[in-house]
């Protein structure tokens, strides 16, 4: 697997969908490798769905026509029809209530939220009834909805498209809750959520949906509750997630310029959690920091904090760091470079471990 | 620059609620928008179905008075409404319901114990969904209207004649998850049928508080849907008009919202305090309207019902009342590990790891 870091197309959201336009019409199932976005993995999951499985449906604001206003479902209602992919009345709420009736009804939806702060209005449906209805059931009702939410910051978003909304969903028993990091897991882990019968909160980093990668489509990584080991180290563990990836492994490149032996893990599931790969990682390095964009108080690098300590306390040299945003609402476009954890804010805050123990 | 003005499709439903047999149990002359009523053979099965039903709400009030059950909002009074809508259903049409509804859910079926398992305090909706066709019952106002919507698309994607009926109340119709439902299912033509039972009260908020619209059924013209106003205490209007919608549904026609006034006769749950928002006056003035004395008087009548007839039915209520008590007097079993069996289809770890936990806490309080 090839990551090309180096993209800087993820600073222009403009210039961006004519590349991702390019790489839609493009279709490479089953051929050689090639360049592949994060969005066009994506596309092409859900294209593989559709054809895969008649009960996948998609639907949602500009879905249809559009493709999403990040593309991510160019062309798949001219290929598949608008009773397969269609845009919905504007309204989150009502597309994942109607998406819990339509799973009752046997059928598997995939439904998008535009931007991440605009799931907030479908929180009651998803939290009181999508995470539940399979418990108050007996299991009897089980909805295999995929929720795709595209989130997180450094895409020059003005306010409310920017949020890292993950603690919401990781703390509600009932949903899975998984990010990619790269094309290839958007790939393979969007197939593994759609063909779920638990209901997925798949969240879709924005600042990587340019990220390039060759490959060869269809492609099947780790399953979808493991974590990933994606640069081994002796030093210390780097703990990230979606768009934190790129900034996990930027670190670990400059932390072997200064003599450290950084090891990165994808977390890719937040919900479940991978215990075994991450707290064997832990306890070899005997040191960890957790990355993400969403503030830190009750953020979800505090639940990783905190379990990685009860379980590995003895193997620990030092406390388990939490490397995120400010406690602020997430910044403005012209703020958002002094809020997000950058390579420096990782390193110092490595070296402010006391080395010696 | 000229706009285009639509020339057809919008009409308000008209003022006076559509009823067939009036409060002295005799023939309206309300226009009926072309509805007919039932025969005396369906009327008189609801009005047995009416009676059972109040027999039912009375017997479990008083249990949860004694404590058997955690809460329980009774319908009693707006039998008609739960009765008539219920019984108009296909057995392949689906019901989502509210915690209002057990009436319904004794129509359609569901066995006692099952229908009560919630307000018992269990954790679970106490019958399959798909054994009955009706979905667990609603708490969160207003949600299961969409449940209801999206179910019907999907019927309707699949090519199957099911369509769906849902309940809300004139509380929930304020939430905006109703208006998401309305809307979703006009613009995509979905076989759904919202029943609005408007009771006066959300639990001790008045109606005028509630909405500032002329009537409830008003807004349907806003989403592009018919909206009818039945006087929901008389069942033949209501099992009429929900027949019409449902048939409506079916042939691809779309969504219909009906408003059935009524009236909540019991308090909100057993622990609410009516007098705090209502006089006694009021209720006593709600009786004269009441669904079963008047349905009783229009079949006795026609004929359809005598002395034999209603005193039969009355004997078979005291028999479910006595099968209701029975079922309250056994104790529901509960296994404290099924708190984690069905979480998620996909087994979890972490939550194997919190059921030894309590395995081994219940171990050390010696249970078995
Ligand atoms: C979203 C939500 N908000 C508040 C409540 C608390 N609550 C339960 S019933 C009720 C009143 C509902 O009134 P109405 O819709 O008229 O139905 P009724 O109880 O009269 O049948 C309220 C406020 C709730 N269940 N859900
Ligand atoms: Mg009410």
């Amino acid at each position: 697997m090839s990551v090309e870091t180096g993209t800087d197309s993820t600073t222009d959201p403009t210039a961006v969908n004519d590349e991702t336009a390019t790489a839609a019409s493009a279709s490479n199932v089953g051929s050689a490798p090639s360049s592949v976005t994060m969005t066009k993995a994506l596309n092409q999951a859900l294209r593989d769905s559709l054809a895969a499985d008649d009960t996948v449906l998609i639907f949602g604001e500009d879905v249809g026509r559009l493709g999403g206003v990040f593309r991510v479902t160019e062309g798949l209602r001219a290929e598949f029809g608008s009773n397969r992919v269609w845009d919905s009345p504007l309204a989150e709420s009502g597309i994942i209530g109607t998406a819990i009736g339509m799973a009752m009804n046997g059928m598997r939806p995939v439904v998008e939220m535009q931007f991440d702060a605009y799931a907030y209005p479908a929180f009651e449906q998803i939290v009181s009834h999508v995470a539940k209805m399979r418990n108050r059931t007996k299991g009897k009702v089980s909805l295999p909805i995929t929720i795709r939410i595209p989130y997180a910051g450094d895409i020059g978003g003005v306010e409310h498209h920017s949020d890292s909304s993950e603690a919401y969903w990781t703390s509600t028993p009932g949903l899975t809750v998984v990010t990619p990091s790269n094309p290839a897991d958007a790939y393979s882990l969007l197939r593994e959520s759609i063909a779920s019968d638990d209901p997925v909160v798949f969240m879709e980093p924005k600042p990587r949906y340019w990220m390039k990668e060759t490959l060869s489509l269809p492609v099947t990584t780790a399953a979808m509750d493991r974590a990933q080991v994606l640069r081994e180290g002796t030093d210390v563990t780097l703990l990230a997630y979606g768009p934190t990836v790129r900034t996990a492994l930027d670190s670990a490149e400059a932390g072997a310029e200064h003599g450290l032996s950084v090891e990165v893990i994808d977390l890719r599931t937040l919900s479940p959690f991978d215990d075994e790969t991450v707290s064997a990682s832990v306890r070899k390095t005997s040191r960890a920091a957790v990355i993400h964009e969403a503030a830190q108080f009750g953020g979800y690098g505090a639940e990783v904090a905190a379990r990685l300590t009860e379980r590995n306390f003895t193997h620990l040299s030092a406390p388990i760091l939490r490397i995120a945003g400010f406690d602020v609402p997430y910044p403005s476009p012209k703020m958002e470079e002094y809020y997000l954890p950058t390579v420096e804010r990782v390193l110092d805050a490595l070296e402010s471990w006391d080395w010696e123990l | 620059m000229t706009i285009d003005v639509p020339t057809t499709g919008r009409s308000l439903p008209q003022l006076q609620p559509i009823s067939f047999i009036g409060a002295d149990g005799r023939l309206t002359d309300t226009p009926t928008e072309g509805l007919r009523i039932p025969s005396d053979r369906t009327l008189t099965g609801l009005y047995r179905q009416m009676v059972l039903v109040r027999r039912f709400e009375a017997q479990v009030t008083h249990l949860t008075r004694q404590g058997r059950l955690a809460t329980y909002p009774s319908a009693a009074g707006q039998e008609a409404a739960e009765v008539g809508a219920t019984t108009a259903l296909a057995p392949g049409d689906w019901l989502f319901p509210t915690y209002r509804d057990s009436a319904a859910l004794l129509t359609r079926g569901v066995p006692v114990p099952e229908i009560l398992a919630a307000f018992r305090g269990d954790w679970h909706c106490g019958f399959d969904p798909h054994e009955y066709h009706i979905s667990p019952a609603a708490t969160p106002l207003a949600t299961q209207t969409l449940h209801a919507t999206g179910f019907a698309m999907a019927a309707k994607l699949k090519g199957t004649d099911a369509a769906t009926l849902t309940f809300l109340g004139d509380g929930a119709s304020s939430e905006g998850d109703a208006h998401e439902a309305l809307n979703f299912a006009s613009v995509w033509q979905t076989p759904t049928v919202f029943v609005l039972q408007n009771n006066q009260y959300a639990i001790s908020t008045p109606l005028r508080e509630q909405t500032n619209a002329t009537m409830l059924a008003d807004r349907a013209a806003g989403y592009g849907m018919p909206g009818l106003r039945v006087d929901g205490n008389d069942v033949a209007a209501v099992f009429a008009a929900v027949t019409a919608a449902l048939e409506r549904g079916r042939n691809g026609d779309g969504p219909t919202l009906i408003e059935a006034l009524t009236y909540r006769m019991e308090s909100h749950t057993n622990s609410d305090d009516p007098t705090k928002y209502r006089d006694a006056e009021e209720v006593e003035h709600w009786k004269q309207f009441d669904p079963i004395d008047r349905l009783e008087k229009y079949l006795r009548q026609t004929g359809a019902l005598d002395d034999a007839g209603v005193d039969e039915i009355a004997e078979a209520a005291e028999t479910l009342a006595a099968s209701v008590r029975d079922a309250m007097n056994t104790e529901a079993e509960i296994d404290p590990r099924e708190l984690f069996a069905h979480v998620y289809a996909r087994p979890r770890t972490a939550l194997a790891e919190q059921q030894q936990v309590l395995e081994a806490e219940l171990a050390a309080a010696g249970h078995a």
